[in-house]
């Protein structure tokens, strides 16, 4: 065996060249394939842990899964507001604890700006019940003090260097065009990492919004109006709608009664969803792409195990009198078999922790603009259950391919024998 | 001993008797087509004769399965081949002592003898004209006259008792020819080696013990068409 081994070792060197791009194109296929994988799975983690502890989201009517992708996960806009006295109606249900509005639409530096209450630090839960935690700072003071008083996620704090008493500038919109530059916000606090789109949010008071909106109609500054931030706190700063609103209950079983009392508000029509299951309508519909997308990937792989056999099959016609003279050295039909067999699944091995190396190489790379891009958090770490089942069936396949090589190897050691055929 | 290709209408070799002394050296002459190879593949144990017996140092090759007489090869046989008897991508010195690694047997002889395989690889390649720095060299770097030495090397390392050398001087000029011939028997000489010399060429006979016209000994009525 060890004979074989180190043949097989010297046979390799001797044709680096080829097996290089054979290993390459091994570790490319691999590397997909783990990518899209974890990708898939990296995401739905990322989406199940960032709906937790709420019961209920509230917004206007519209679809569900596109009320759960603006709300929670800040991708896509709201095509309609709420109005604030259906906030008020569903937070004096009695079977409701507590509301949480959210009022998204402007931006800074393309991080998502969300309007809410200082009961949002509170309230709000992201993997197994956990709360957010400050890294420096405090929530906003309730209206008046804390109008322009804004707590960043932990990522634009640390992409932008801010520190509380950073003064910020909101953009409208999804920014670019017109800027809240007069009445720039304060940093008062930093919350820690908790790997959910809360790390690229501004967290300003509803209050907040409304007063960089005072002197703007229809999306736009009114001409010849401007009035300072000084002056703000003069004018009723209660908004009048809301993008979206979280609903704790006091009781869970309560939950389809008040989302049908909510669906069938007389007043707005309105949309109440579960995020558990909503979110579960989203892997249902996302699912068949992502079956598509792995499916391609493995016949990504099954085209690199056939580059793999191809270049050790046209290495054997050169290979014949090597064959030749190990069989006048002593070596049978099944040494010449093995070293075949080895040196392919060595080269599938080596390509495949290869491909290991890349995607997480890609990923330590591309990472944080996948994150701030999409939303996606990948992690970089050992291979999850079922990428193992992965690249176990990789390494089964590339042991199958590699009998095709061998198989004919071992037809020519016993046909050839010593006798050198060229 | 008989031998028929599986398929073949007639046999190849029929042979009533041939025999080699322990440290015999025999020139077996035969023309290409005359069954030379098959009779080589036969006594190296690669192909096993369709009737009557083969042995090899008193084993009788026909009682042993094909792993055994693979591993018996490697034990009791030298090769030396016309051409392309080397690894080209293998040192020298790591094509000579591929011998040992395929032939415990072979190793066990050396340590018997207190050498170990490099050192021995080492005195044979020095005995054969072959330079250290020469060793060092991948064998595609070497001279066919230099393969040859190398070659012969590797047969006779760890002491077989059997060297076959299948027409192992015909890529050399004439000259190279007779002094690897010298070279050959000197070192089977020295290891107590016995050596079957096969070759097409008369003119190299007159060093041998004893010479065997391959159509005299075998009896197969079709020839082989080469």
């Amino acid at each position: 065996m060890n004979t074989i081994a180190y043949l097989g070792w010297r046979s390799v060197l001797n044709r680096r060249g080829s097996v290089l791009l054979t290993v390459l194109s091994i570790a490319l296929s691999v590397a997909m394939l783990i990518g899209v994988e974890r990708l898939r799975n990296d995401a739905r983690d990322g989406f199940a842990r960032t709906v937790s502890g709420t019961d209920l989201i509230v917004g206007a009517r519209g679809g569900q899964v596109q009320l759960l992708l603006y709300s929670v996960f800040h991708i896509g806009n709201a095509s309609n507001n709420l109005s604030w006295q259906s906030v008020q109606h569903i937070a004096a249900l009695p079977q409701v604890d507590w509301v949480v509005p959210l009022s998204l639409g402007d931006t800074h530096l393309g991080y998502r700006v969300v309007g809410t209450t200082a009961e949002y630090f509170a309230r709000f839960r992201h993997g197994d019940d956990r709360a957010l935690v400050f890294a420096a700072g405090r929530a906003f003071a309730p209206a008046p003090e804390g109008i322009f008083e804004t707590v960043i996620g932990a990522e634009l704090a640390v992409r932008h260097g801010y520190q509380v008493g950073a003064k910020i500038v909101l953009s409208h919109g999804s920014g670019g065009f017109a800027d809240h530059g007069d009445k720039p916000f304060t940093v008062v606090g930093i919350l820690a990492p908790s790997g959910t789109p809360v790390d690229r949010s501004v967290l300003v008071s509803l209050e907040g919004i409304e007063a960089i909106h005072v002197d703007w109609q229809g999306g736009a500054p009114i001409p010849g109006v401007s009035i300072g931030a000084e002056h703000v706190r003069k004018f009723d700063l209660t908004p009048k709608t809301v993008t979206a609103a979280m609903v704790g209950l006091k009781n869970r079983v309560t939950v389809f009664r008040v989302q049908r009392q909510i669906n069938t508000f007389a007043d707005e029509p309105l949309t109440a969803i579960l995020p558990g299951a909503t979110l579960q309508e989203l892997w249902s519909l996302v699912g068949v792409a992502e079956r598509a997308l792995l499916a391609v990937a493995a016949v990504v792989v099954v085209v690199g195990l056939a580059g793999l056999v191809a270049v050790m099959i046209a290495g054997l016609g050169e290979r014949r009198r090597e064959l030749a003279i190990l069989r006048a050295l002593g070596a049978g039909p099944r040494h010449v078999l093995g070293l075949l067999m080895l040196e392919s699944v060595t080269l599938a091995v080596v390509g495949i922790l290869c491909g290991l190396l890349l995607v997480h190489g890609l990923i330590w790379m591309s990472g944080g603009w996948l994150t701030t891009t999409y939303g996606i958090y990948l992690g970089i770490g050992w291979p999850s259950l079922s990428e193992w089942g992965l690249l176990g069936a990789v390494l089964a396949a590339s042991v199958l391919a590699s009998l095709v090589p061998a198989y004919r190897a071992y037809r020519y050691a016993v046909a050839d024998g010593m006798t050198i055929r060229m | 001993m008989r031998f028929c290709w599986p398929g073949a209408m007639a046999e190849t070799l029929n042979i009533e008797r041939f025999e080699l002394a322990e440290g015999e050296r025999v020139f077996l002459r035969g023309a290409s087509g005359s069954g030379k190879s098959t009779l080589l593949s036969l006594i190296g144990g690669v192909l096993q004769p369709s009737a009557g017996r083969i042995s090899v140092g008193g084993q009788a090759l026909d009682v042993l399965g094909a792993a055994a007489r693979d591993c018996f090869r490697a034990d009791h046989i030298g090769f030396v081949f016309q051409l392309f008897n080397l690894l080209p991508w293998l040192s020298a010195r790591d094509n000579i002592l591929l011998a040992c690694r395929f032939s415990p047997a072979r190793r066990a002889r050396l340590s018997q003898m207190g050498v170990l395989p490099q050192a021995e690889a080492e005195r044979l390649a020095a005995r054969l004209g072959l330079t250290p720095a020469l060793l060092e060299r991948p064998a595609a770097a070497l001279s066919v006259g230099q393969q040859q030495r190398v070659a012969a090397a590797r047969a006779l390392i760890g002491a077989p008792g059997l060297i076959v050398a299948d027409e192992p001087t015909s890529a050399l000029d004439a000259e190279l020819q007779a002094r690897f011939v010298d070279l050959l028997m000197d070192e089977c000489a020295a290891a107590g080696a016995a050596l079957l010399f096969v070759s097409h060429d008369a003119r190299l006979a007159e060093h041998f013990d004893r010479v065997v016209e391959l159509a005299d000994i075998n009896q197969a009525t079709v020839r082989e068409v080469a």
